[in-house]
């Protein structure tokens, strides 16, 4: 049988014949508002985050495994497209946690008046895109330093 | 269905179809899940990326000595199951949202096995280096 739900869209007229009721519109008809944007990308980053959160499991799995394992892992990590990769998964991470807190937020009852939500849609933009370029260059920092530290050393990374 | 012409199919009310398609009893014990995990990720993400900038660049002597330590691999293994456990509760949200019909099932499913087995690899990762079964090799 097909979705049961359709028998409610079928109702009859008052001379008896029937109707198929008008289902309501869809996303196409409304105004575009950035809050839509952000609600969708909460739900965007997290599938992104959970990505992220496999590679980052199979490093650990790498570093679990031996030396030889973890130094591939490191040639993905260390290369430029591996660190945008996890430059994205960052930032997607931040969002997600932003979009979270906001919805911690509502859930608790506040903030989520019209005006409030159209406000705090900005802020939460400006603070993602803060708090992922600091954490992000600070990281490459650390792992730039890091590294130069280590072949001023004389090891072999 | 013929969508052209409106008919009905079973002999049944509509109020009798309709019946038993509301909530399904159990829909905020899994909302609840989902908020008292993503809380807990707050404090438990932040020590990760904290974490990150002691490793960030780190070579993997050093790597293995940090995941060896019985405190980092208990935060570890928490922020791994945490994760995949905020992870199959969100996704099957998005499942139940957007797949319909025959794939609907298999898809939860899949995205079930999937959380699930990432989460084990993660786990047993931390295991293995808490026992130390990497180093010096």
């Amino acid at each position: 049988m097909q979705d049961i739900r359709k028998a409610l869209y079928v109702g009859s007229r008052s001379d008896g014949t029937l109707i198929e009721r008008p289902m309501s519109p869809h996303l196409q008809v409304y105004r575009y508002r950035l809050s839509m944007v952000l609600s969708i990308s909460n739900r965007i980053t997290g599938v992104i985050a959970t990505g992220g959160a496999a590679l980052g499991v199979f490093w650990l799995g790498a570093a679990a495994k031996g030396p030889k394992a973890f130094a591939t892992a490191r040639k993905v990590t260390g290369n430029p497209l591996g660190q945008l990769v996890l430059l994205g998964w960052l930032g997607s991470v931040v969002y997600h946690t932003v979009g979270g807190i906001r919805h911690l937020i509502w859930d608790a009852g506040y903030r989520f008046d019209k005006e409030e939500v159209n406000k705090d849609g900005p802020v939460a933009v400006k603070v993602t895109a803060g708090v992922s370029a600091v954490l992000g260059i600070a990281l490459l920092c650390v792992a730039g330093r890091r590294r130069r530290a280590r072949v001023k050393a004389g090891k072999a990374s | 269905m013929n969508t052209s012409t409106p008919h009905i199919e079973v002999m049944r009310s509509q109020l009798g179809r309709a019946r038993g398609l509301g909530a399904g009893q159990s829909g905020t014990a899994h909302w609840w899940a989902e908020r008292a995990s993503a809380a807990s990720l707050l404090p438990l993400s932040t020590w990760f990326v904290v974490q990150m900038f002691r490793l960030g660049g780190a070579d993997h002597a050093e790597v293995a000595r940090w995941g060896a330590k019985p405190c980092n691999a208990t935060m570890l293994a928490a922020v791994i199951i945490t994760t995949f456990y905020h992870a199959q509760v969100g996704l099957q949200v998005i499942v139940d949202d957007y797949v319909h019909g025959k794939a609907h099932l298999p898809t939860r499913l899949a995205v079930k096995i999937v959380t699930s087995l990432l989460g084990l690899l993660g786990v047993f990762a931390v295991i293995k280096l808490v026992a130390g079964g990497s180093s010096g090799k």
